[in-house]
């Protein structure tokens, strides 16, 4: 019996940390409310990111939302649309691209969305080389990924260490590193603000009306909390002669 | 003008019982007094209905019932759609705060035993209702067509494909296709916008009816009809629901929308809780999620069926027992056999019982959204649950005090010590 009770408490306990084997995520330093950090963001996705992913739910015209003018995107930011109205689509085939990464680059519409702004701002920094990869490159949260790197030429070149050790209880351990081999045209502290301001521009692109909803809630809360007033005051004066 | 009005009403009660329907529901039926905060629920399950339905019609209007535009229509609703994202976010937060308001709505009747006689049939239209919601949830939830969309509808209709002998049958039967498929979103499409709407639609208005029948119960569990004015006729602790208790459901009405806007503008996905993250990543049959949870309103049941081991080499007994842990609700008003009704006067034997069953639900509830790993698992030489995941063995501990809630309540409600239960409502 008080082995029972003893097997039932130990169940009972939240042991969390012991199913914890995935990488610990970074923190991604983002702020949605920063218009410059949103278009330096637009830019880098424009650049980097549009050639094989699509984000096949986003116009270029919404891009007005991070204080863009029509001007300024049609110029700046459209190389594979002629209207403004259009979204962003790539030409690239998906038979030719499962040939060349094993499957098809997934559309990047809402994939802060699924991923979340923490993932992408690790994934994105966590890239490293691995020669037993085709492409060369392998990943610390996304093993085996069919992606290369196409940010190396401003971050550089990555190496994995991994560094064993053994804890107090004989536990062994193992702690993955990542280190600078070849420089890029970047500094890190500048790397990781670019992946920042991209990511940043990931999360508003999953739900552009985001800074809409959080402003419109406020004025629908509060107008509910003075509404309130006058709704519990009529149901007490009604309920006077009651009792 | 005034008279105008009442020669209108005239000339319309002459051919329908407007007046008549409107004193017999509202204005002329006397609910008790005494109704406390768990009394708001049925009026706000009203009201997630209604918002539902209306959302629902406009989000009908730009969605896309085929697998190949189902989740870009979605993303067009939430982007391109003028005010898409917030009817969508409505529709999709009112599916859980349906659940919230319910369950709530369901405890209510286990702390006041308004499933008593004689109002059986009250809550058996309301088990029906529960059930009805259920798969309403269910349907709903393949039509965006995502990942976990996708793996969900797979799993539950795994479930049918179980049954001996005629499973499999069933299964494509209900799919429409050897798998999930287009085949399967119309189908679901065509349950979730109108075949369960209009089923639903029917057992409220039973569910109402037959509660006006035989009056509202109260916190005391005691009948207001059985002291009336003895001119009047009418009974002495109730009032009449209008203006009394609409006026009070509106207070009710205001707090619960308060929740519902936070929801709605500030946390619409309430932490993956109510907007999966991986139900952002298009459906696709080729790649199955390494975790596939259904959302949390499912997971107590959930729980029951992964914590019934397989037997005979079949997943059907657990089957059976998440089937059952729904289908007992209907069965509570012949297993509850105590003298009163109210847990204000009952003993401490049901009150036990009932936390039991709360603690357990909360547990099953919690462990059905996680994997079974979650807690680790016991080491090998451990006495009988030796390499069993830690969780596993929890969910089965809460299973069994789940139905044993059920199947002993005969026996502890009738020996409970009870109180003496008061001639009129108190406070």
């Amino acid at each position: 019996m008080k082995n029972t009770l003893m097997i039932l408490m130990l169940a009972l306990l939240p042991l969390a940390a012991q199913a914890n084997e995935g990488l610990r995520l970074d923190k991604a330093p983002i702020n949605p409310s920063n218009q410059a950090s949103l278009q330096r963001g637009a830019r880098i996705f424009v650049n980097y990111c549009l050639n094989c992913h699509s984000a096949a739910s986003m116009r270029y015209n919404r891009l007005r939302d991070i204080g863009l003018t029509e001007e300024q995107i049609k110029n700046n930011l459209m190389f594979a649309a002629e209207k403004i109205g259009e979204t962003m689509t790539v030409a690239m085939d998906k038979k030719e691209a499962t040939r060349w990464f094993g499957a098809p680059p997934p559309d990047l519409s809402v994939i802060a969305r699924s991923r979340g702004a923490d993932w992408l701002y690790t994934y994105l920094r966590g890239f490293y080389r691995d020669d037993t990869r085709p492409t060369g490159w392998n990943n610390v949260v996304f093993d085996k990924v069919g992606m290369p790197h196409v940010l190396s030429d401003l971050q550089g070149e990555q190496r994995l260490v991994i560094e064993e050790s053994v804890d107090a209880r004989g536990n062994k351990l193992a702690s993955h590193k990542l280190v600078l081999d070849k420089p890029g045209k970047m500094s890190p502290p500048e790397y990781d603000a670019m992946v920042a301001d991209l990511v940043n521009y990931l999360v508003f692109m999953g739900e552009p009306a985001r800074s809409t909803r959080i402003t419109l809630g406020l004025g629908v809360v509060l107008f509910l909390i003075l509404m309130l007033i006058p709704a519990y005051y009529l149901k007490r004066e009604y309920w006077k002669d009651v009792h | 003008m005034r008279n105008f009005i009442i020669c209108a009403l005239n000339w319309v009660d002459e051919r329908f019982p407007l007046t008549a329907m409107w004193k017999a529901h509202l204005s002329e039926y006397y609910a008790p007094k005494n109704f406390n905060f768990w009394y708001f629920f049925g009026s706000l399950a009203l009201l997630v209905l209604v918002i539902q339905i209306v959302t629902g019609i406009f989000l009908t209007m730009h969605y896309k019932p085929d697998a190949g535009l189902a989740f870009a229509s979605v993303e067009y609703i939430m982007r391109d759609v003028p005010w898409g994202w917030l009817i969508r976010y409505m529709h999709s937060t009112g599916a859980s705060m349906f659940f919230v308001v319910v369950y709530l709505h369901m405890f209510r009747s286990l702390l006041y035993g308004s499933h008593r006689k004689p109002r059986e049939l009250v809550w058996l239209f309301g088990v029906a209702i529960f059930l009805c919601l259920m798969g309403e949830a269910f349907f709903g939830y393949l039509l965006p067509w995502g990942q976990m969309s996708y793996w969900g509808a797979q799993v539950i209709i795994n479930l049918f494909a179980s049954i001996p002998f005629i499973g499999p049958d069933v299964a494509v039967w209900l799919r429409g296709d050897y798998m999930v498929s287009d085949a399967t979103l119309n189908r679901f499409f065509a349950f979730h916008v109108i075949a369960l709407p209009l089923v639903l639609l029917g057992l409220v208005v039973a569910h109402i009816i037959a509660l006006h029948e035989v009056g509202s119960n109260n916190p005391d569990g005691i009948e207001i009809k059985q002291n009336k004015d003895p001119k009047t006729g009418i009974p002495l602790d109730g009032v009449p629901f209008h203006p009394y208790y609409t006026v009070k459901d509106i207070v009710g009405v205001v707090v619960f929308l308060i929740v519902f806007s936070v929801i709605v503008f500030f946390a619409p996905e309430m932490g993956g809780y109510f907007l999966e993250a991986n139900n952002f990543i298009p459906a696709n049959p080729m790649a199955t999620p390494p975790h596939i949870a259904p959302v949390w309103y499912f997971t107590p049941f959930y729980s029951i069926l992964r914590a019934v081991p397989p037997m005979f080499n079949s997943q059907f007994p657990g089957v059976v027992a998440m089937g059952l842990s729904v289908l007992v609700f209907a069965a509570l008003p012949w297993l509850d056999r105590s003298p009163v009704k109210s847990i204000r006067y009952r003993g401490p034997l049901y009150k036990t019982w009932l936390a039991i069953f709360v603690v357990s639900f909360f547990i099953l509830g919690y462990l059905g959204t996680e994997v079974t790993t979650v807690w680790g698992t016991f080491d090998k030489e451990t006495w009988i649950v030796g390499g069993v995941d830690r969780a596993t063995v929890v969910a089965r501990i809460c299973t069994v005090a789940y139905f044993l809630f059920f199947a002993l309540m005969p026996w502890y409600t009738k020996y409970d010590k009870t109180k003496p239960v008061p001639e009129r409502v108190t406070g």
